[in-house]
């Protein structure tokens, strides 16, 4: 009854399963709800305790910012922004793809959503949660980023609410908060079968209590239902203006090689594409370490694969717009800008950008290689480097060379500028970790519904 | 109060859940109530319950979230602290949309998840169906129908001769719930 079908034979790969056919709803709930409720593997005290080493790293790096200063770091004078703001902004980016991911596919109807919903959105809550930290550790007094909140203060005076900086902060908080609420909704099933499924007893306490007394009765389920989808709709455009405040940051500025209207869409287009590859990395990896190819299959890659190769062209059509426009337009900095970009001191980074972003992502149009996984973890892993370059690129290299030759210097990042970003990198993992003990990875009421859905078109 | 036990019946699949409540709905029974593992099309329509007054609500907050973001802005920048950047006009109104845009979708947001645990009832920690036997599984694969014995209709005996020609797994009786 609730067997799915097989691939039909006059159907493309389209038609392939998304979920493997001999999974019933009882074996959906036990395979899942078993990573969490097992005691932890060996490898996975391992993994925690490596990546907690890092997060201390990341903590001895902030501590010491916080008290000897952002001298600590290699910007200078002419380059203001340096690693903290690469980082921030490809750290929301990254962040930004896993709501919308869960969000966009869920209002299209694609069924192969279910399995990588709930990770993706974990990543989007890891990765925003860390970019969050960027701006207030480059801030140089970190401890009054609360100014930029509207409150009645002695000083009486207010937020500038002209200004990119403080819309970004609350598109920031904003993200995180509806991230979590949705994520969180979505959650509320799946806490309910694991309080039900705990052997222990203070892991039932402890689920039971997150499942907030989720009864999975048909009114709560048509709450459920409104309140997800309506929130889903929700996040779509909200993604869009998180990354499109964040391409503000940039264009209100009156640097040459900033100040254009196509930052906006591009660095939105730009975050679903890093944050696409992120996902890839983190599906391939979380499908190899806990076996996951039941749920996850090769579909669920290839459908993945066709999106990175969308945004890819729309990222070198972006490329090639910035390059046109700066020749075709009259000003003559930005054209200066441009040559400079592609022939200056930071030519290799901008190169290697178009490499990674562009010409190896050309490699997807092949469905050998979308359902090749080492060849996709490659490609997403050269993705998301690629997309680190074009934020050094655009960070560093413009600010370099801005209108005063004067004042053009170079930017050498320090030993904590590096202790920064790979504790960055450390404390995403760590937190994944904790995600994969703690929570089911993998949303149970989703996959029994397509199970349903899939068993009753046979 | 009735003294009677409410009787819950199990079942192994949607489709037997969704039959019973027609089964039941046609018998004369108003107070039933479902559970299921999964959201499954079309249980709200069998039990003809209301439209959910949720996206109302999420409506209703994001526009206050949207107006009050906005009045909040206008007044702060143009009246309680004006502030001249590079000559603009003190109500600059376009620079606000941002902002009032992100308090509109935080405002619904927030109405969409409180309101929903607030029409579900939750938190609950304890609800009496808890306690009956296998209800762990409507968690994970077993569909439940629960019949009310606040019912006019139930009556304890023909009740569970009903429930027993449903062919349901198992039928059992709960403790009537309270409220």
């Amino acid at each position: 009854m609730i067997r799915n079908t097989k691939p039909r034979s006059d159907e493309s790969p389209e038609s392939e399963t998304v979920l493997h056919p001999d999974q019933d709803y009882a074996s959906i709930s036990r395979e899942i709800s078993e990573i969490v409720l097992r005691p932890a593997s060996r490898k996975w005290w391992l993994g925690f305790c490596l990546s907690g080493l890092g997060v201390l790293l990341f903590i001895v790096a902030a501590g010491y910012l916080f008290s000897a200063g952002i001298g600590i770091w290699g910007i200078n004078t002419t380059v203001v922004w340096g690693f903290a703001i690469i980082n921030y902004v490809w750290w929301i980016g990254i962040g930004n793809a896993g709501t919308l991911i869960s969000a966009m596919l869920y209002l299209t109807r694609q069924p192969w959503r279910t399995s990588i919903n709930r990770f993706a959105e974990a990543m989007t809550i890891f990765a925003a949660s860390i970019a969050g930290l960027f701006p207030i550790l480059h801030l140089g007094r970190p401890e009054l980023f609360y100014w930029l909140a509207p409150y009645p203060s002695t000083m009486g005076v207010w937020p500038q609410f002209r200004s990119p900086l403080v819309w970004d902060m609350f598109a920031i908080g904003t993200y995180i908060i509806v991230s979590v609420l949705f994520w969180y909704t979505g959650l509320l099933p799946d806490l309910a079968t694991l309080r039900d499924r705990a052997r222990s007893r203070v892991a039932q306490l402890i689920y039971g209590a997150f499942a907030l007394g989720w009864r999975g009765s048909a009114a709560h389920w048509k709450h459920y239902e409104k309140a997800y989808v309506i929130l889903a709709a929700l996040a779509v455009p909200l993604v869009v203006s998180v990354h499109s405040v964040v391409g503000y940051d940039f264009a209100t500025a009156l640097m040459p090689g900033w100040r254009s209207t196509i930052f906006a869409p591009y660095f939105v287009v730009g975050a679903m594409f890093s944050g696409f590859a992120m996902v890839i990395v983190i599906t391939i990896t979380l499908r190899a370490a806990f076996k996951l190819h039941v749920f996850v299959t090769l579909r669920h890659l290839d459908a993945m694969a066709k999106i990175l190769l969308a945004a890819s062209l729309i990222m070198g059509y972006a490329y090639g717009m910035e390059a046109f426009m700066a020749w075709y337009g009259t000003d003559a900095d930005e054209w200066r800008q441009t040559v400079i970009t592609a022939t200056g001191p930071y030519a290799s980074a901008y190169w290697g950008m178009l490499f990674c972003n562009v010409v190896v992502p050309q490699l997807c149009w092949s469905a050998r290689i979308r359902r090749s996984i080492p060849a996709l973890l490659l490609i997403a892993v050269l993705v998301n480097v690629g997309m680190w370059l074009e934020r050094y690129v655009i960070v560093v290299n413009i600010l370099s060379q801005g209108l005063m030759p004067s004042q053009f210097r170079l930017y050498f990042p320090t030993v904590w500028d590096w202790a920064t970003m790979l504790g960055s990198f450390a404390l995403f993992l760590w937190f994944f970790f904790l995600f994969v003990r703690f929570v089911p990875m993998v949303p149970m009421h989703e996959v029994r519904k397509l199970a349903h859905e899939l068993g009753e078109r046979l | 109060m009735n003294p009677d036990p409410s009787l819950l019946a199990e079942f192994g699949t949607a489709e037997q859940l969704l039959n019973a409540i027609v089964r039941a709905r046609t018998a004369g029974y108003r107070r039933i109530e479902a559970y299921a593992p999964f959201a499954v099309q079309g249980l709200d329509e069998a039990l003809d319950l209301p439209a959910s007054r949720l996206p109302r609500w999420m409506l209703m907050f994001g526009i206050l979230g949207g107006v009050s973001a906005f009045l909040l802005q206008a007044y702060l920048a143009a009246v309680d602290y004006p502030l001249n950047a590079g000559g603009r006009p003190y109500f600059s109104w376009p620079s606000f949309t941002v902002l009032t845009f992100e308090f509109t979708v935080l405002e619904a947001a927030f109405a969409g998840f409180f309101g929903m645990l607030a029409l579900n009832g939750l938190p609950r920690p304890y609800h009496p169906i808890f306690d009956a036997a296998d209800f762990d599984r409507a968690s994970q694969d077993r569909f439940f129908l629960l019949l009310d014995s606040g019912d006019p209709a139930f009556e304890p005996a023909s009740t569970r001769h009903f429930l027993d020609s449903l062919n349901p797994v198992a039928v059992t009786e709960i403790g009537r719930e309270s409220g």
